[in-house]
């Protein structure tokens, strides 16, 4: 069944990122006729004195930047277990609390603590995660189910190392982490989106995590009898969803220098997953693109910022999404791939004779 | 064997005056609450009729807390069995009491309501004392048609749609754009939630539109907000050219306000219990029985520290 779509990978290699690529470009198009001026980048001098860039391509690639982080971390979860962690905005707000508890209690704010925090913040989502990871490789649970205790409790443990509270924090530091570095006009988060993005694909680079994965979703049994831990590489892509996880709760703490337990990434689970998916991944497992995932989710949130620009109310956003969702999954769907494939190859096949006819006439 | 039987119930006679004895000189009191962990209002409203309902105060005060509107039925029930003298509920759902309530009023137990109403009879409690959402938003808006600005384009971020909060503090606001007053710049939903106020301003910022004022139903909203606009280098606050206004008067939100960074806080008070302990303690049952919270709003130029330490919730 797949194998039409494999052979075209192989050879195209691109293929898998055509639907997110098709869907940035209908939204650019769309964009463009609506508004020329839509993606035109200005500079400004912001509040604290340093020149920035701002505009809506900068919001879109900006705003996207947890997103694409967990995304990173759900490609691997959905490539080597076959499923998803549902409990990754939950996660992130555990991690978010606990790098602000730790901020708060220094004084004054060095580079050194918010080091420490992190480190601290990044020790316990992977440790959490790692407790996912547990259910899902040792006991075999179905990723949804053993994930959904910690998006059930996670907020809770949250509140709980908050004291209920929304405790904020107020570091030049924390701040430049969440907006600018100043003297560098691009937002710090899209730095750590692209060093992130470097990491992985230096990591798929240089070791046989990347194969490994694959094998392991791809067929379980056989990885097992080729040598491979499978119960280590699904433990390891929830520890790695761990620190992903970190990075975008502590983005998320330090855009606005404050902890909400009930709404940091609140809904950003569903959205990970969607990017997943839009990038091409199947959510079944095996053969993955981390590239389509970040992909994914630029387009969610193009899309989101172009409904805002076009002052749809921000209740109605999430059905206006769903729809361009449910028309980009089900044109990535197999069964429309294949009905495609079917009328290229149909096409191609009519057009043959005519070329091969052609050829004999020539000499 | 009569005798004995006598003096025994003579002695458990006097027992008992002398438990009643005891119970005269304090007022037991069993309050019904959602836990403080719930939000820094929450925190707020506990620690307040902690210190209220002393024994210093003639007080005899049992808490109970519980996200659970069935626990705390449970716990009205046990309080109602160990013969409180009155009872104080925020009740978690507004459904269920009928029962609870009735039970009290046979027993001859007061119940006071505080903070949430519930959906019973009148006659089954002494009074309900509550904020008046609708009250905080006009407050809010005739303060800012107060600061006389040439014009008013306002960016409207909204609570989660349909909540208490969101429903009474967007209406004063509707009322002046319906008028024309003021001009709707936009008006969105954030669901209360930070992150997404932040790109809400940001879009309105990035579609080149003009506006002066951003009215954020509550504090973490107002933060978001501004965050968009440090990034855009826009100025707010005192000196500023957008006027910040947000609600709920954390501590922390307060202090923004005190270093000029926004322009006004409107309070939604978590004090009821020195109302509901004067009320006791006259023993008078009020004319009309939903008894209005006072509340105010803060403007940044008149805010003291004493402010922000008697009216902040929450940590700083």
């Amino acid at each position: 069944m797949s194998t039409g779509a494999t052979t075209r990978k192989q050879r195209g290699g691109l293929g898998q990122l055509l639907i997110p690529l098709i869907a940035i470009g209908l939204l650019v198009v769309f964009n463009l006729i609506r508004d020329p001026g839509f993606f035109s980048v200005e500079t400004k001098l912001n509040n604290n004195g340093s020149t920035v860039l701002s505009g809506n391509l900068i919001s879109i690639i900006n705003g996207a930047s947890e997103l694409a982080i967990l995304a990173m971390g759900m490609t691997l979860v959905t490539a080597a277990c076959g499923g998803q962690d549902i409990s990754v905005g939950a996660a992130a707000a555990i991690a978010g609390s606990v790098f602000v508890k730790i901020i708060r209690g220094a004084s004054p704010v060095t580079g050194g603590t918010v080091v420490l925090a992190f480190l601290a913040c990044c020790a316990v989502a992977v440790i959490f995660d790692a407790f996912n990871g547990t259910l899902v490789s040792v006991f075999r649970i179905q990723p949804m189910i053993a994930t959904l205790i910690l998006y059930t409790c996670g907020r809770s443990i949250a509140y709980w190392i908050n004291g209920g509270a929304t405790p904020t924090i107020d570091s030049a530091i924390t701040g430049a982490i969440g907006s600018f570095i100043p003297g560098i006009p691009v937002p710090t988060p899209v730095l750590i989106v692209a060093l992130m993005a470097l990491l992985f694909s230096l990591v798929f680079r240089f070791t046989t995590l990347g194969l490994y994965t694959q094998a392991v979703g791809i067929n379980q049994s056989a990885a097992r009898l080729m040598g491979i831990n499978t119960t280590f590489i699904k433990l390891l892509s929830f520890m790695v969803l761990g620190v992903c996880v970190s990075v975008a709760g502590t983005i998320g703490v330090c855009r606005l220098q404050l902890i909400n337990h009930e709404t940091l990434l609140i809904d950003i689970e569903m959205d990970t997953i969607l990017a997943v998916a839009i990038g091409g991944n199947s959510l079944g497992g095996g053969k993955f693109k981390i590239s389509g995932s970040i992909l994914g989710a630029y387009v969610i949130q193009m899309l989101t910022i172009t409904l805002y620009a076009m002052k749809v109310s921000s209740t109605d956003v999430k059905a206006y999404k769903a729809i361009v969702i449910i028309l980009l999954v089900v044109i990535g769907s197999p069964v429309v791939k294949r009905w495609f494939a079917g009328m290229m190859a149909r096409r191609l096949a009519g057009r043959r004779p005519a070329a091969a006819g052609k050829e004999a006439q020539v000499p | 064997m009569k005798k004995l039987i006598a003096l025994l119930l003579t002695l458990a006679m006097c027992l008992g005056m002398v438990a009643m004895a005891n119970a005269d000189d304090l007022i037991k009191v069993g309050v019904v609450n959602n836990p403080p962990s719930e939000s820094g209002y929450r925190a707020a409203n506990v620690a307040d009729f902690e210190s209220v309902f002393t024994a210093e105060n003639g007080f005899e005060m049992t808490p109970f807390y519980s996200l659970k509107n069935d626990e705390q039925l449970q716990a009205a029930q046990g309080f109602i069995t160990d013969g409180v003298d009155v009872l104080l509920i925020s009740a978690a759902e507004t459904t269920g009491w009928d029962e609870v309530l009735t039970a009290a009023k046979e027993a001859g137990i007061k119940v006071y309501l505080f903070d949430r109403m519930i959906d019973v009879p009148e006659d089954l409690y002494e009074a309900a004392v509550v904020s008046d959402m609708a009250k905080e938003g006009e407050t809010a808006v005739t303060w800012l048609k107060d600061q006389g600005l040439a014009e008013y384009n306002v960016i409207h971020i909204q609570g989660a749609m349909g909540s208490d909060a969101q429903i009474g503090r967007t209406g004063a606001l509707d009322a002046e754009f319906e008028a024309g007053t003021m001009k709707k710049v936009a008006q969105q939903t954030a669901t209360w939630d930070e992150a997404e106020a932040k790109k809400i301003v940001e879009s309105v910022i990035n579609s080149g539109e003009d506006f002066n004022v951003i009215y954020a139903e509550n504090d973490g909203m107002a933060k978001g907000a501004v965050a968009a606009l440090d990034e855009n280098g826009i100025t707010h606050g005192v000196d500023g050219k957008v006027v910040v206004m947000g609600f709920d008067c954390n501590k922390w939100a307060l202090k923004e306000l005190k270093a000029g960074n926004w322009n006004y806080d409107g309070q939604c008070s978590p004090f009821q219990a020195q109302i509901i302990a004067d009320l006791i303690k006259s023993g008078e049952t009020p004319a009309e029985k939903k008894i209005i919270n006072e509340e105010k709003g803060f403007d940044a130029k008149t805010i003291t520290d004493d402010d922000i330490a008697t009216y902040g919730l929450g940590e700083d």
